[in-house]
């Protein structure tokens, strides 16, 4: 009894085991694939240039990513501007505000968004926002199209998990604020916002993720130009969308400058998350202090 | 204990379905490649490259597998460059192109022209603007030019819309249109297919573009080069001078079942199929 007690205990403890280390093995070996790949690049161009080289001309050996980084910033934060405030209205309706019945409609509509395959999104956006957007000037191939586009793409990952984060405040919380005589949206603003924080937080990061990551539907509507944007009605190219755009055509170098560009998306990535994360913990720390 | 059987037993399966998987991944599809070519043909023929070439070899495909029902021919999309790749690394049986190869590129490789293509140059069907010069469309496309009342137009800012870095139909463009020294303005809006290119002028009222001849349908219309319009028929008759090869590329002599399929190509039967959206070679 005991002792086939242990063999399961061991072996259950095994295959957990090789199957956390076989997912961390597969991101080491897409790391060190993508860099073998890329680094050939930086024989041809200097980390400096290629970074922050203005020209991209793969065929006349420029390979200047700058303002495809520039347009993968502005794309992720176009639309985590409009989609932020959206969201969390949205969440909060959902876990505090809107009747049973409201609730019970939306909740399902908005996790079905998700399942949405991102290039519907793209066509939707090519059909519908592209037009729209050039009666406000350009051609209609922008960031902001594409800030749009995003923005309906990250809304449901934000607004499910700040809807979980409320929910998960303890009920105790909001009737005490009611009971002291606050008024619903002061409990709201005071008590349940600030205890949902750290979800909150968590599900912008993951919308951030989602909006950086994606790629098909933004090579549809932003116009993959290689110029620099200068206003948000211009069109501009994501670093993946460099990547999806011309890794079909793509030969020697150019191939090695589009893993490498891949090398700068991953450390991108790792920047992004890493601000978020040190911002989150503070945001932590100091309402803990709040309450103390 | 009956608990503990049900753990070893899920343990045990879940280690069995992933090993199978493994092996799945390692078991190396190959295709039968009949060298048997005096009866019946049978086997696979798997073809990759250039989406200029992709319909034309769909096509050249299906009617190879009519008149013999025992061969396969897959036929995938992935782009010029994916194309001489596959080639020269033997993963597909023939490799797809819309340009000649580099120097670089022929070392190993044998090229056999199925067809030629015209570049026309396409506008939206509203444009009221009908016939460019060679000049005018160098100046438009390098961004000398950036507004249609320049060229007889309405005052609207033009959209430029080009294929990537890399593409066939883009290099193609470039040898016979552009020149050595023009570069297409970086502000182009840059489409990743033939497809997109055609959707993206059909719904943009001031965009200009260059597109494969056997792409252009009746959402977009095609501007007059020099007095000449881009059209088969043109092509055809020798008239339009803008044209490149598409071509299918074996690593070394082709042989067996894909020198069958390639001399097919070049038959009547093949030429005629050709004929229908490009222009044959013979």
């Amino acid at each position: 009894m005991k002792i086939s007690h242990y063999i399961t205990d061991r072996a259950a403890k095994t295959t957990v085991l090789i199957c956390a280390a076989s997912s961390i093995l597969i991101l080491v070996a897409i790391i060190i694939f993508i860099v073998l790949q890329g680094l050939p690049t930086f024989q041809k161009v200097s980390v400096f240039n290629f970074i922050f080289g203005m020209e991209w001309r793969p065929t006349n050996g420029q390979f200047g990513i700058l303002p495809m980084i520039v347009g993968s910033i502005a794309v992720t934060f176009g639309a985590l501007l409009l989609a932020i405030p959206l969201g969390i209205a949205c969440a909060i309706l959902l876990a505090d505000v809107a009747p049973h019945r409201v609730r019970q409609i939306l909740r399902p509509a908005v996790e079905l968004l998700v399942g949405i395959p991102s290039v519907v999104y793209g066509l939707v956006g090519l059909v519908l926002l592209v037009p729209a957007v050039r009666q406000l000037g350009g051609n209609g191939f922008s960031i902001l199209t594409a800030s749009l586009v995003l923005m309906a793409m990250v809304l449901p990952t934000i607004i499910s998990i700040s809807d979980d984060a409320l929910r998960a405040v303890p009920r105790a919380y909001k009737e005490g604020a009611l009971a002291l005589g606050a008024t619903r949206w002061q409990t709201i603003s005071r008590v349940l916002l600030p205890s949902a924080r750290s979800g909150i937080v968590a599900s912008i990061v993951l919308g951030m993720g989602r909006a950086v990551g994606e790629t098909m539907a933004m090579i549809m509507v932003i116009g993959n130009s290689i110029a620099f944007p200068k206003s948000p009605l211009d069109p501009a190219r994501t670093l993946t969308g460099n990547i999806a755009v011309e890794i079909n055509y793509a030969s020697g170098t150019h191939e090695n400058a589009l893993f490498a560009t891949g090398i700068i998306l991953l450390l991108f990535i790792i920047i992004l998350n890493s601000i978020t994360i040190t911002v989150l913990k503070k945001g932590i720390h100091k309402y803990a202090e709040h309450l103390s | 204990m009956n608990k503990t059987k049900k753990i070893t037993f899920i343990l045990v399966s879940t280690l069995l379905l992933l090993t199978a998987i493994l092996a799945g991944c390692t078991q190396k599809t190959t295709t039968p490649t009949d060298t048997n070519t005096t009866s019946t043909l049978a086997g696979t023929i798997t073809e990759s490259g250039s989406t200029t070439v992709q319909p034309l070899a769909e096509q050249l495909g299906e009617a190879f597998s009519t008149v013999y029902p025992q061969v396969k021919v897959v036929i995938q999309g992935g782009g010029t460059a994916v194309g001489i790749k596959a080639a020269t690394d033997g993963t597909v049986d023939i490799g797809a192109a819309s340009r000649d190869l580099t120097d670089a590129e022929k070392p190993g490789l044998v090229t056999t022209v199925i067809a030629r293509d015209g570049i026309a140059i396409i506008v939206n069907p509203a444009q009221s603007v009908a016939n460019l010069t060679k000049q005018q469309v160098i100046d438009i496309f390098s961004g000398t030019i950036t507004n249609w009342k320049e060229v007889g137009g309405a005052d609207k800012k033009i959209t430029v819309v080009s294929r990537e870095e890399g593409s066939g139909t883009r290099t193609a463009f470039q040898d016979l249109i552009l020149g050595k020294t023009a570069q297409i303005a970086a502000t182009a809006i840059l489409q990743p297919s033939n497809g997109a290119i055609r959707t993206t002028v059909a719904g943009d009222p001031s965009a200009i573009a260059y597109l494969s001849c056997g792409y252009v349908d009746t959402s977009v219309k095609v501007v007059n080069l020099d007095g000449v319009a881009g059209t088969e028929a043109n092509v055809k008759n020798g008239t339009y001078k803008y044209v490149r090869p598409l071509l299918f590329i074996t690593k070394g002599q082709p042989s067996g079942l894909v020198k069958s399929f390639l001399d097919f190509c070049l038959s009547d039967a093949g030429q005629n199929i050709v004929s229908i959206d490009y222009i044959p070679v013979k």
